[in-house]
């Protein structure tokens, strides 16, 4: 554990350093300035005069739209973070005063991916907490089923980190890069293959959209957290681009734990094998 | 406690069809500075890599302190400074030596107290709050040497320590080395300049092509002078009583060579060879250096890399 904790440490210090978390957080407070922005200026004069299920449902929509900007920047930092760590350091061979210290390999991966999935948290928090609070303080919507929604997102960072990582071990960064964002761009096109497969009341098309979703689940989850964030009454009648009735099952989120795992036990087994 | 602190036995390393260690076998003793020569390419860093567990060897086997290569415990007692010696770059000094201080287990006060210390020993002191990537190559090596020492490890490998250091660098480094010989721990060490292996090691080996070739200990050097004799009878049979002076005896373009022990043989030669009635035009001697026995054992077909 105290191996673990020290690249833990050095991990976070890095990332502090090298402004990443500062420029993470500007990027999201910036964000979140122009959404509280558009939402003091637009969302009472555009929902003021609907009755209330309307006005609940507009709401609803526009914090479903925010957090999916959230996600979106969720994602490119669960990429970003961990996508030269392992790579860089093989590179340029800063890891080999780290391995050559009395640390086992795992504790190497286990301590970065920690940091990682923590300052991913943190994120999440910030920003859709952030995003919550201010359609609740200039609109006073309240957002239902937020936590586990969360935890959603995070599990979807957590597949990509994961899978982030275990490339780090054999690819190159820029490699490593495009395989991570394109693992997830399959996602997203399966997710969309499968909403068409639906709303057309087609079979085929439904079903790669699902086989996609599991090679690569990231984005099932962030369709399941939609899903969760939503009332029933806006589910049921499946009239917004985030209402599909193509949610993915409880089985997904299973599926999304145990790739993660995979990806993990695969990382820190590649690790141990890499010559350094 | 085992005497020998690094054994390899057919140590070989193999990155897909390109051999990078054919048989590395070696035994480092306790105490001893050991010099691990070759030219560019021998095999030297791959080596070093598969003794700390870096690189997997392909075959063959081998023991540091005891434990088999790639145990992890027996690093809590072993030091290394790369040859690229690249950090975090973003750590100043300071935070450098606190992280590798706690992955060697050290903390609390006793750690801070350590890391002032080692910052004073190598020169860094004034340096200490500065980021790493606003070191010269020099400070950065001499940031590295605290690493790799500051746990007072019983085994050190240095990688060519020197490279980036100045005249007092390089005398610092020297200074090191004798002071973790003193308290009866061992250094290995890489290194192109053969000068300060021969003012350091205690003994050598040559790597040639992925293979220990020869070993030799560098403090009681047998057969280190070279002699020429120049006299009038160069038969058979006096190359052979020659013999009983050194090694190597042989007769090249008129002149006999052998190579002796020490220089106070050089005398008793002349008095053989007056008693034999050889009449003497001419003896020369001249004591080998590291580099003559480096470019004899690697031979001509090695080029520079």
């Amino acid at each position: 554990m105290n191996g673990i904790l020290a690249i833990a440490h050095l991990t976070w210090i890095e990332a502090r350093r090298r402004r990443i978390v500062l420029a993470a957080v500007l990027c999201g407070l910036g964000f979140l300035v122009l959404f509280g922005l558009i939402v003091y200026f637009n969302a009472d004069r555009a929902v003021g005069t609907l009755p209330n299920l309307q006005r609940r449902m507009v709401l609803q929509t526009l914090t479903i739209v925010g957090l999916y900007a959230v996600n979106f920047l969720v994602v490119a930092l669960a990429v970003m973070l961990p996508v030269d760590t392992l790579s860089g350091e093989i590179d340029s061979g800063v890891i080999q005063t780290l391995a050559s210290k009395p640390v086992r390999r795992s504790d190497i991966v286990l301590g970065k991916w920690m940091v990682f999935w923590l300052m991913i948290a943190g994120y999440i928090v910030l920003m859709a907490g952030g995003l919550v609070a201010i359609m609740w303080a200039f609109t006073g919507f309240r957002q239902q089923n937020l936590v586990p929604a969360l935890a959603l997102m995070q599990l979807e960072a957590t597949v990509l980190i994961c899978l982030t990582m275990a490339g780090g071990v054999r690819f190159t960064t820029i490699t490593n890069g495009i395989v991570a964002f394109a693992f997830y761009a399959i996602a997203f096109v399966g997710g969309l293959v499968e909403q068409v497969g639906l709303v057309a009341g087609n079979a085929p098309a439904r079903y790669i959209g699902t086989a996609i979703s599991l090679f690569s689940p990231a984005d099932a989850l962030w369709r399941k957290a939609t899903h969760i964030l939503m009332p029933p009454f806006i589910t049921q009648v499946q009239i917004t681009p985030f209402s599909g009735g193509a949610v993915p099952s409880a089985a997904m989120v299973w599926w999304g734990v145990l790739f993660s795992g995979v990806m993990l036990a695969i990382a820190v087994r590649g690790f141990r094998r890499r010559a350094l | 406690m085992t005497d020998t602190v690094v054994e390899t036995h057919g140590l070989r390393k193999h990155f897909g069809p390109n051999l990078a260690v054919a048989d590395l076998s070696i035994g480092v003793r306790r105490g001893e500075v050991f010099g691990f020569l070759g030219p560019n390419g021998a095999g030297k860093t791959t080596s070093v890599k598969m003794l700390l567990g870096l690189i997997p060897p392909s075959s063959g086997s081998g023991t540091l302190l005891g434990a088999p290569l790639g145990d992890y415990r027996a690093r809590a007692r072993v030091g290394f400074l790369p040859e690229h010696f690249r950090f975090h770059d973003a750590l100043t000094a300071r935070e450098l030596l606190r992280i590798h201080g706690r992955l060697y287990g050290m903390r609390g006060p006793s750690l801070e107290r350590r890391i002032d210390a080692w910052l004073e020993r190598v020169n860094l002191h004034e340096a200490a709050n500065r980021p790493l990537k606003q070191f010269s190559k020099g400070m950065t090596q001499r940031a590295g040497l605290a690493q790799a020492l500051m746990a007072e490890p019983d085994v050190v490998f240095l990688d060519e320590p020197t490279s980036g250091l100045d005249p007092l660098g390089r005398l610092l480094v020297r200074r090191l080395i004798e002071e973790v010989r003193a308290r009866g721990a061992t250094v290995f060490l890489n290194s192109h300049l053969l000068g300060e292996v021969e003012a350091t090691c205690d003994r050598v080996a040559f790597v040639k092509r992925g293979r220990t070739v020869h070993e030799m200990s560098l403090r009681d050097a047998a057969y280190s002078l070279d002699v020429e004799l120049r006299i009038d009878r160069t038969d058979s049979e006096t190359l052979e009583g020659l013999g009983r002076f050194g090694t190597d005896v042989r007769l090249d373009d008129g002149v006999v060579c052998l190579r002796a022990r020490s220089e106070g043989l050089v005398p008793e030669i002349a008095r053989w060879l007056v008693a034999q009635g050889i009449g003497i035009h001419g003896i020369g001697s001249r004591t080998r250096s590291l580099e003559d026995y480096f470019v004899e054992i690697m031979g001509e077909d090695e080029r520079p890399g």
